[in-house]
């Protein structure tokens, strides 16, 4: 594409275990789990209790806030357990699984015919709405304020991420539909971004602006792409959707189903033969044994990839909107001098203090085992251009950090905290030598930002 | 793994509620020296780089190297030249061995001493930060400078200049250079003169003696001064090889060039502010030349005195530079510069790189907050123009 944007920051972590493209196993789902902790700021209101029966798409949660957002079961079965935390939060909905899944029928609707609003109540009601996350905050989209516009990446440069073209293979016609229904939501149209350099199947899309990306992770995030085409100012609202969940919304109409059963890469270095399954989200990392064997306890489970995902533990489940499981190995081990040594040569460094860089040219498709391990103690920040390098939007991140951290609602604003999300420093943060944890010093800020600007 | 295991059998001891827990950090700081720690992630991303503060702080130290060893050698070399003694090279190197391993125990006693206490009372890890500003310190002053002025100088500057604004990463001036500036101006009489700048010098002149015993004689018309002070005694070649009277480490442009190639090999320093600070040198110096402010031509100044040694190892610190890379250009720029005014126009110092660098450091936040403001102007700019 001639108007591709090329993106020369960034870093691929070259993490072991990448899934191979076949899809070993249909999932049954055995108790699945429905997490509001899956989304930001969330107070969810209890539809359901114990012992109740739901069918595939019967709303369990509602927003509290704004009630008509609600959040549906993904499998049809009972209601076997509502787990709560400390002072009675809620954490999750446990639903046993039946052998034969019901659908609650929300018929199929011809989209050319439907307004904004009977999109939008169509949405609301299947349980699909949460999947809008707006910007700024990361937060579920607000259905009364009509965004800017609305903004898709099709394709992921995270470590080990599944590939979209793979995941979503004959999916073009739903994400198709989807497109068409959800650009009546907004004036700014519906945004796709494409990697430059793969021929897409979902090219061909109608109605859409299109986009082209190539670089380095994390150039397949919607965050830096949305930067890249036009940032977000104060007051600017805009939406972000994946392709898997526009895959989904195409199917609530075209077949009348509330459908997000998808493609889930099980990968890592502590992975049995990563591959894909299909599975809905909130199954258990229990019903996927088979690929991680009897080392639980060594093992870190996470919903996502392995820099900006969730550590869910042996007991959790896939978040709502993952397709990928990351196994990990916990590096909870010493290591005699290793900042001393000249070569280290099972761990990777993008520092040119280590030699990595120069073996990358030797052998460029080598990939390594890595850890959890924090390769060192936590500092002050004292290398200055170390985020800038694998940060390709034109924001200042330690300026940023430092301001979350201080609580300066003027200087995030001024420095960009409409424009990030935690996954998109979550780079900085692999690389940060002085082990500042920048996504947790962003999330502060970002939950100070909702709690001062509500 | 024996030591791991005597290690973990002793660490007990040193945590909180163990009989030597009140030096915790102490025992931490050689048991990560020893061992990389086994924490794993708790927030945010899962894998991290294997680059620590250590390991950054360890190329540096490294790249000080060449010029720390050709310091060492230089410093029996220009004893043996003044007093005509003819050594050999073990001799020199004695001699430069018995003349800065004093500097250097002093340095690291007196700054760990300090650093650890600090880490101690605040119940934080040592930094590594000292590490390099202890392995600088004596490399940056005269060698015949006193032990007990080198050691108050330490503390103040690890005090004062370091860990009253919290430590490593957060000081506004370069701790190194706040020692020298306080030997500077609290005895001027051993800090500048032609009389410092070799070893025994200032004792024969007190004394009539180099050394405790034997004493050697200065040759008829020996003058120590530096090229700074005296341009026409050494050629251009010798100064750029560092056979000269200096400060110990600055001397030799070939071994800071080495030391340099490492940085700039690693990233572990900006090439932007070394680029830009010769830059700024050579103009103000081509300026001095045409205008006749000296004789010199402008590469001159990049060879004598301590100017390339600032730029490479001094200028660079991150933590005091200006941390935007716009500002880095401009923060290294008008370090060369300044450093080259100070020399070419003042007349009472013969050495501007000091005082420029740290004059720098003070001006660093403000060329950052000046960067950022215009970038976002810009930034707004633009956006208006899309929208």
């Amino acid at each position: 594409m001639s108007n591709n944007i090329n993106l020369r920051k960034g870093l691929n972590v070259p993490l072991a275990g990448a899934a191979v493209q076949t899809v070993k196993k249909v999932l049954k789902p055995g108790v699945v789990a429905i997490r509001p902790t899956d989304f930001r700021n969330l107070t969810p209101k209890l539809l359901v209790k114990e012992g109740d029966k739901v069918l595939v798409g019967s709303p369990v949660l509602a927003d509290k806030m704004s009630q008509n957002i609600l959040f549906t079961s993904p499998v049809s079965g009972v209601v076997t357990e509502v787990v709560r935390g400390e002072k009675r939060k809620l954490l999750a909905v446990l639903i046993k699984a039946d052998d034969v899944q019901e659908y609650v029928d929300f018929g199929v609707r011809n989209v050319d015919e439907l307004d904004a609003e009977a999109v939008k109540a169509a949405l609301l009601e299947s349980g699909l709405w949460p999947a809008f996350v707006q910007r700024p905050y990361g937060v579920i989209a607000n259905p009364e304020v009509a965004p800017k516009a609305i903004y898709v990446s099709a394709f992921a440069t995270a470590p080990l991420a599944a590939d979209v073209e793979f995941a979503l293979k004959g999916e073009a016609e739903n994400i198709q539909t989807a497109v068409k229904a959800i650009a009546k939501l907004t004036e700014g149209g519906v945004h796709v971004s494409f990697n430059g350099k793969v021929k897409s199947q979902f090219a061909g899309l109608e109605g859409i602006v299109a986009h082209s990306f190539t670089g380095k992770h994390p150039a397949g995030n919607v965050g830096v792409q949305i930067n890249n085409i036009k940032p977000i100012n104060k007051g600017d609202v805009v939406w972000t959707i994946s392709m898997q969940m526009l895959a989904a919304i195409g199917k609530l109409f075209n077949t009348g189903r509330y459908d997000v059963s998808r493609k889930v890469a099980i990968c890592g270095p502590m992975a049995i033969n990563p591959c894909y399954i299909q599975a809905v989200p909130g199954f258990s990392m229990k019903d996927i044994q088979e690929f991680y064997g009897n080392a639980a306890e060594e093992i870190r489970f996470v919903s996502g990839d392995a820099l900006s995902g969730a550590n869910i533990g042996a007991e959790g489940s896939l978040r709502f909107q993952d397709n990928q499981i990351t196994l990990l190995q916990e590096g909870n081990d010493y290591e005699a001098f290793g900042w001393a040594k000249p070569f280290r040569f099972n761990q990777f460094s993008s520092s040119h203090t280590y030699f990595h860089w120069m073996l990358g040219w030797l052998t460029p498709e080598k990939k390594y085992d890595l850890d959890t391990n924090l390769h060192g103690g936590e500092r002050a920040f004292v290398v200055s251009d170390v985020y800038g390098k694998v940060l390709p939007m034109s924001i200042f991140p330690i300026y940023l950090a430092k301001a979350c951290l201080a609580g300066d609602i003027d200087k995030m604003e001024k420095f960009g905290i409409y424009e990030v999300l935690e996954e998109d420093l979550a780079l900085c943060e692999y690389v940060c030598p002085s082990k500042i944890d920048i996504q947790a010093i962003i999330a502060k800020g970002i939950d100070t930002m909702i709690k001062e600007m509500a | 793994m024996n030591v791991r295991n005597i290690v973990d059998k002793i660490k007990p001891t040193f945590e909180k509620g163990g009989k030597l827990g009140f030096l915790h950090s102490t025992f931490d700081a050689f048991e990560t020296f020893m061992f990389v720690p086994n924490t794993v992630t708790k927030k945010g991303s899962h894998l991290r780089d294997c680059v620590d503060i250590k390991r950054v702080m360890i190329i540096m130290v490294i790249a000080l190297v060449p010029a720390f060893l050709f310091g060492i050698w230089n410093t029996g070399y220009q004893h043996s030249v003044a007093f005509n003694m003819n050594w050999t090279f073990l001799q020199m190197v004695w001699y430069g061995l018995l003349k800065i391993v004093p500097l250097y125990l002093v340095t690291y006693i007196v700054g760990l001493g300090i650093e650890f206490t600090v880490a101690q009372i605040r119940g934080h890890e040592v930094n590594e930060g000292y590490l390099v500003t202890g392995f600088i310190l004596p490399l940056i002053v005269p060698v015949d400078v006193p032990l007990w002025m080198l050691a108050i100088a330490t503390a103040f500057a690890v005090i004062f200049a370091k860990e009253v604004f919290g430590g490593t990463g957060m000081n506004i001036w370069n701790p190194a250079l706040i020692a020298r500036a306080f030997l500077f101006f609290s005895y001027p009489s051993k800090m500048s003169g032609d009389q410092i700048w070799i070893g025994g010098l200032n004792r024969y002149a007190e004394q009539g003696t180099a050394w405790a015993t034997t004493g050697g004689h200065v040759i008829d018309g020996f003058s120590g001064a530096t090229p700074l002070a005296n341009p026409e005694g050494y050629s251009a070649l010798q100064m750029f090889l560092g056979n000269i009277p200096g400060a110990v480490g600055e001397t030799s442009v070939i071994a800071i060039l080495l030391g340099a190639a490492l940085l700039l090999f690693t990233g572990v320093a900006s090439w932007k502010i070394m680029l830009s600070s010769v830059a700024g040198g050579l103009l103000i110096g081509w300026l001095g030349h045409i205008g006749g402010a000296t004789e010199l031509p402008a590469y001159y100044q990049l060879i004598m005195g301590g100017f390339l040694f600032g730029s490479v190892f001094m200028a660079t610190d991150p933590v005091t530079a200006a941390q935007t890379e716009v500002g880095k250009w401009i923060y290294g720029f008008l370090v060369g510069a300044l450093a080259v005014i100070v020399r070419l126009w003042n007349p009472g110092y013969a050495e501007g790189m000091m005082l420029a660098i740290l004059l720098m450091n003070t001006f660093a936040p403000i060329i950052d907050h000046c960067v950022i403001e215009c970038t976002l102007k810009a930034k707004a700019r633009k956006y208006n123009k899309v929208a």
